[in-house]
């Protein structure tokens, strides 16, 4: 019995956690910090839209009011700001960033695509990212530094002259933010969608194998 | 130690006093901790509600604080608001306040007194020739409101930081508070009322400022957003003890810069 204990516990020691715990902690933070921006932010949108055809019911939103979803708003970014500072700094460090993610070239990524719409894809190894997976994880990563950057040139349009310059002035980071967002918003759909038809993806990123 | 000194104190420690009470009022900080442990699963599990929640409410007010604090470090004196040309201007220049513009204040010009109060040892009360008599400054520039639109406007009046010295007002004191004829009160940091920018106006466009502007005189900030910008100012006064505002009351950020 003893030897059994130890020697499982040894095993699971040899084989290291699909997704280490640093990892999963910080992914679950985003998310959560990802959708109290998303859901505040579409109540900030609301008070003036960009553009005017476009009102999103504020059912969906969260704050109540302009002013509670302000304080949501920039309640959160603080969570998602050094959430992916961390997230950034161990990825890189650890070199799970290179590993994980390249190579990757569009021919993989076209290969993979093709794969997985033919329904030819494998998921049995889940600790190596497909191309497809690759370049959407990374895609989401840039976004999000987009969505920071032209949410601080929207919020401190004098203070960050360079940043202001770089969206475009004002008015066009607002247009930024927004597509960035929406961006964000497809990326989700297709996120929990994927995850819905490789449900071991899910268990993998709570318990870590 | 003269009278004057010791007056002073005297305001200074009531302001201590008055700021302690709130923080006892408000032991939001000392929770700051648990709310952002707390939160996550708080916001699981009561769906909807969780903005009527008091909790909550408490823990945004907290993180709020800590972003008047943020800006105040991220405000830096000597950065300017970008300027516009005449070309720029947006025609008309949007009207907003908390009510309707038919509800806006009729201020009688000949009657007017701007009264001026707390730490301050100079001229107390101006009539509006005196105001006019100052020197004079333009600038045209951005005004960005809380909902997100933003318009380009001219305005015309007399450095603030020059008036507040004209005064005599105690520059090293935190606060500036207004009251207006429409009700509306503001009140703003003194790093920002000391800002070159910042402009006690009288005009819109060369013309005397209209009522719907704010006549008799509007405190123009490009450095904050617009609810910041007090119109209609009868009363401004120096202190030490936080004045609030008529939405920051409600729950828009206290420091409101850009």
């Amino acid at each position: 019995m003893q030897t059994t204990l130890t020697q499982t516990r040894e095993t699971a020691q040899r084989i290291p956690p699909i997704h280490p715990l640093w990892l999963r902690i910080t992914h679950w933070l985003n998310a959560f910090a990802a959708l109290i921006l998303m859901l505040s932010g579409w109540r900030i949108y609301d008070a003036s839209p960009v553009f005017p055809g476009i009102v999103i019911p504020t059912s969906i939103t969260l704050g109540g009011w302009l002013g509670g979803a302000l304080q949501w708003h920039f309640a959160a970014m603080w969570l998602l700001v050094f959430n992916g500072i961390v997230y950034l700094a161990l990825n890189l460090a650890s070199g799970r960033f290179l590993a994980k993610f390249f190579p990757l070239s569009p021919r993989a990524v076209l290969h993979d695509l093709i794969a997985a719409l033919t329904g030819k894809l494998s998921h049995a190894d889940l600790r190596q990212y497909n191309a497809v997976q690759k370049l959407a994880y990374l895609f989401v990563v840039i976004d999000l530094i987009v969505l920071v950057l032209s949410g601080l040139a929207i919020w401190k349009s004098v203070q960050f002259p360079l940043l202001r310059e770089m969206m475009g002035g004002y008015d066009r980071a607002r247009v930024v933010h927004f597509g960035a967002m929406a961006l964000m918003a497809a990326f989700v759909v297709v996120h929990v969608a994927m995850v819905a038809l490789v449900p071991r993806s899910l268990l993998t990123m709570l318990r870590g194998r | 130690m003269n009278t004057n000194d010791r007056k002073i104190m005297k305001l200074d420690r009531a302001s201590i006093l008055a700021d302690a009470r709130r923080e006892l009022d408000m032991p939001s900080r000392r929770l700051f901790g648990k709310r952002m442990l707390t939160l996550g699963g708080l916001s699981l599990l009561t769906g909807c509600s969780i903005t009527d929640e008091d909790s909550v409410n408490t823990f945004l007010t907290a993180v709020s604080r800590l972003n008047d604090r943020a800006q105040a470090l991220l405000f830096d004196p000597k950065r300017f608001a970008p300027t516009y040309t005449e070309a720029q201007l947006t025609r008309p220049f949007p009207f907003n306040a908390y009510y309707g513009i038919d509800d806006v204040p009729h201020v009688d010009g000949g009657d007017y007194r701007l009264k001026v109060s707390g730490l301050v040892t100079g001229k107390r009360v101006w009539t509006l020739p005196e105001l006019y008599a100052l020197p004079h400054a333009e600038q045209i520039t951005r005004h960005i409101c809380v909902e997100g639109w933003s318009a380009i406007g001219r305005w015309g009046g007399t450095p603030f930081s020059e008036f507040l010295r004209r005064v005599g007002a105690d520059t090293t004191a935190k606060y500036v508070g207004f009251r207006c004829a429409d009700d509306y009160y503001e009140s703003i940091d003194m790093p920002t009322a000391l800002h070159p920018q910042t402009l006690l106006t009288f005009e819109y466009d060369g013309e005397r400022l209209p009522a719907k502007y704010g006549y008799p005189m509007k405190l123009r900030m490009p450095t904050k957003l617009g609810y910041k910008n007090p119109k209609h100012i009868v009363e401004m006064f120096v202190t030490n003890t936080y004045p609030g505002g008529y939405w920051v009351d409600q729950g828009y950020n206290w420091f409101g810069g850009s």
